[in-house]
């Protein structure tokens, strides 16, 4: 063997009892690295577990259905426009100012939808006004506006802000 | 040819070949039509690697769905086999195995489409296969049959090769392997395992010809050049151990040099080189290798192997300078293996690894070497790159992020119970007044829908049969009364005044029923609208008392059945979290303790390279020397002297 050549020139042997060493320090690791490997599986599970009973405690104390209101962004299939941030307000206030990074305009163009707004709005007739700003897929800088009005009844209201192109904002309801 | 022994660590780029090719992608239901907004908040986070969030949204979401009466009518029905496919991935991806086999087994088992079911077998198949439980990958794979879907039917065959391979049936690995030469997904892929599949079958010739054939692969896809460069060095590897240096240089020479596999190629080639007794060509890849980054243990090897070339070659003068370049750098490395030990020791590894900066970016291994604070990393990348210590080092990761949430719910809780105890505060002492005049008013409207009820009667009843009289106005009323009274009044009384009143009573009556009846009708249509009017006041009064109801309700509601669930959740938390920190402890332990191994291996070998070093160090220069003193008494004249 080539490597074991070089040993022999120099005259001395490599240490191959701390490389053995090293392997069964490693393979006594490796043993307790999978059987911590299932703990975690579990505690996954776990608090997972808690998130899902957290969430459902976060919802019903700070978004009761009866003024829960939720918005969601989408952008349609096979738009390239890059959106740099979402400005929506609800009768007249500011509800949220987002500004996109990479990976959410990414998870967006893919399928993703993004739950941008939840809050709370009394019952009756209200108004959504919606501001997007980018970039054309040819680089210019564009600007867009839409607003959209719709009742809060007693349920849950859920509405949706379809980017269907840089000048293209359809909001509706769920 | 000890073949058990090369086999086993070419199975780890199997693995390596199958994760590059056959990555998770769910399944669509219906392309182009719109997706539930839930499943797709899910994968808006899945889409940024946020695994857990995007488990806890679906899990809800599929939770939600199974409970409904009529899931047809529910919008996540038309994504319902994608969603469950992807939580199976989503748990993949979380690095949650047990239950991801679950989530697929449990779609294998329903009712559903061949195509689908096949398509489970054989991610369930990929799940034992990474789990290195090949018999049950197998059995699974065995499940698939009939209709497959057309965009897995070579991962599949390529899954079973790769089992095969996991279950030493070399031979079985290879007919199937032959079949996937032509697949174009799995380029590079298939024809390397082939290799190794040939190998496993002590069929070394045929290896090596196949390796070849590996090797000349053209694509410029990163990972298709990858698995090429492993081809050719393994190739080479194969030549050296049958004694073919030339044949093997020719190998090493065609990897790539800025690939993940050149480093060990230009040392190999070197040794090639050296091992057919030509020092020259082996001083080209060296003196190349010599100067790259000198933690790799190639790169370190390299550093002393040159200068031995150069000795060898009678070049003693260079190889003494390089021998003392190598010294100093083997010098300064122990120092900074040192450093690393200690930082290691004082939890620096830890740290550094659970920066959030470090983890923003998906080639976060790579950018922990950039770090100055983090000197254990530079000698790190090679443990890092294993999958037991990238499994560990993932897991601590996660069991961070777990914390970290962990820890942000239970100050959450405190503010729950403000936020409770402060509506309580506020609406629990205004309850009992709001609830006496609640109850006033409710009594009052409660008389008014009766008596709406009952002239609704009345009205009913006068449609049918005709009764003027009810309509009468109030002084029509007493006027009919009196007029009653008087008449009664004059009964009896035979005196002629008597009749004369009588009459005036009587026609004064017929005045009154004359004006009752002429103007019966519109009367009965003033009072029907009248109570229709009254009808539409009682259904605001209606609204209003249901509004008030739920307002109360909501009050109630916000205060209210608060204190048991966040309790109860506050418990659950503080017993994840001390869960969390028990396994970061000994994860972290276990990480650290490899690491030091790793570190302390190293600095042992590059103690043992000093040792060399200095020792060849002063042979050369001796030789060096004494050549200059043989060279100079060479060229002194015939008969000088010094």
């Amino acid at each position: 063997m080539t490597r074991s050549r070089i040993g022999q020139l120099f005259g001395v042997v490599l240490c191959s009892t701390c490389v053995l060493a090293v392997a069964e320090a490693q393979e006594l690791a490796s043993a307790e690295m999978r059987s911590l490997d299932e703990q975690v599986q579990e505690i996954k599970t776990d608090v997972l577990g808690i998130a899902a009973d957290l969430t459902r405690l976060e919802e019903k104390l700070l978004y009761p259905s009866n003024t829960q209101l939720a918005i969601f962004v989408s952008i349609a299939e096979g738009e390239t426009f890059r959106l740099d941030s979402m400005r929506i307000a609800i009768d007249g206030e500011l509800a949220t100012h987002y500004l996109y990074g990479f990976k959410e305009l990414d998870a967006l163009q893919h399928g993703g939808v993004q739950r941008v707004y939840t809050g709370n709005v009394p019952t009756g007739g209200h108004e959504i006004a919606v501001s997007i700003n980018g970039k054309t897929t040819s680089g210019d800088d564009f600007n867009s506006d839409a607003t959209f009005s719709f009742d809060k009844g007693i349920e849950p209201k859920l509405l949706g802000i379809a980017l269907n192109g840089p000048a293209a904002i359809d909001v509706g309801e769920w | 040819m000890t073949h058990p022994m090369r086999v086993s660590p070419l199975l780890g780029l199997l693995a390596f070949g199958l994760t590059a090719v056959a990555a998770a992608r769910p399944p669509a239901d219906d392309e182009g039509t719109a997706r539930d907004w839930y499943f797709g908040e899910a994968l808006f986070y899945a889409q940024q690697g946020h695994f857990f969030e995007a488990l806890e949204r679906l899990d809800a979401e599929l939770g939600q769905h199974r409970d409904i009466d009529e899931p047809a009518l529910d919008s996540l029905y038309r994504n319902l086999r994608e969603a469950e496919f992807s939580v199976g991935d989503f748990e993949l991806n979380y690095r949650m195995h047990y239950r991801a086999g679950r989530a697929i087994t449990a779609v294998l088992e329903g009712a559903v489409d061949e195509a689908v079911r096949n398509d489970a077998a054989y991610r369930l198949a990929r799940i034992h296969f990474q789990k290195g439980q090949f018999e049950d990958a197998l059995l699974a794979l065995d499940r698939i049959t009939g209709r497959v879907p057309e965009d897995i039917v070579d991962e599949i065959e390529f899954l079973r090769a790769n089992t095969y391979t996991g279950l030493g049936r070399h031979a079985e690995a290879a007919e199937v392997l032959k079949r996937l030469q032509n697949a174009e997904s799995l380029k590079g892929f298939a024809a390397y395992n082939l290799g190794v599949a040939l190998l496993g079958e002590e069929r070394s010739l045929d290896a090596i010809e196949q390796l070849d054939r590996a090797g000349q692969i053209t694509s410029s896809d990163e990972p298709v050049l990858a698995i090429r460069d492993k081809s050719n060095f393994v190739a080479g590897t194969l030549l050296v151990e049958t004694q073919q240096f030339d044949a093997a240089k020719q190998y090493f020479d065609r990897v790539r040099l800025d690939g993940p596999f050149s480093n060990a190629a230009l040392l190999a080639s070197g040794w090639a080189a050296t091992a057919a007794d030509d020092y020259e060509r082996a001083v080209v890849p060296w003196s190349l290798l010599a100067q790259r980054e000198v933690t790799d243990a190639a790169v370190q090897e390299a550093l002393i192997a040159l200068p031995y070339a150069y000795g060898k070659l009678d070049v003693h003068g260079r190889a003494a300078l390089l021998y003392a370049n190598a010294l100093e750098s083997f010098s300064q490395e122990v120092e900074r293996l040192d450093a690393s030990l200690m930082s290691i020791r004082e939890g620096n590894f830890l740290k550094v690894l659970v920066r959030e900066e470090v983890r923003q970016d998906k080639d976060w291994v790579i950018r922990l070497r950039s770090l100055p604070e983090s000197p254990e990393t530079y000698y790190l990348m090679e443990l890092l790159a294993s999958q037991d210590f990238q499994t560990a080092l993932q897991n601590y990761l996660d069991l961070e992020d777990l914390r970290r949430k962990l820890a942000s719910w239970d100050v959450n809780f405190d503010a729950f119970d403000d936020m409770v105890g402060l509506r309580r505060d506020y609406y629990e002492p205004q309850l009992p007044g709001v609830d006496a005049e609640f109850r006033d008013l409710d009594s009052r409207m409660r008389l008014r829908l009766e008596q709406h009820e009952l002239l609704e009667k009345r009205l009913q009843g006068l449609l049918v049969a005709p009764r003027p009289e009810f309509l009468a106005t109030a002084d029509e009323r007493v006027t009919a009364t009196e007029l009653a009274a008087l008449a009664k009044g004059l009964d009896g009384n035979a005196s002629p005044g008597a009749d004369v009143l009588r009459q005036r009573v009587a026609r004064l009556q017929g005045v009154v029923g004359f004006t009752l009846r002429t103007e019966y009708d519109d009367r009965l249509n003033e009072f029907a609208a009248h109570l229709r009017d009254l009808g539409a006041e009682i259904e605001t009064l209606k609204a209003k008392h249901a509004e008030y109801v739920r307002t109360r309700q909501a009050a109630v509601h916000s205060f209210e059945g608060y204190d048991t669930p966040i309790n109860r959740l506050r418990t659950r938390v503080a017993e994840a979290l001390g869960t969390v920190n028990l396994l970061m402890a000994r994860q972290g332990r276990v990480l650290e303790l490899v690491a030091i191994d790793e570190l302390v291996a190293r600095r042992e070998r590059l103690e043992t390279y000093e040792d060399q070093a200095r020792y060849a160090l002063a042979d050369s220069y001796d030789r060096a020397t004494r050549a200059q003193a043989e060279a100079e008494v060479a060229a002194l004249q015939p008969g000088e002297t010094r």
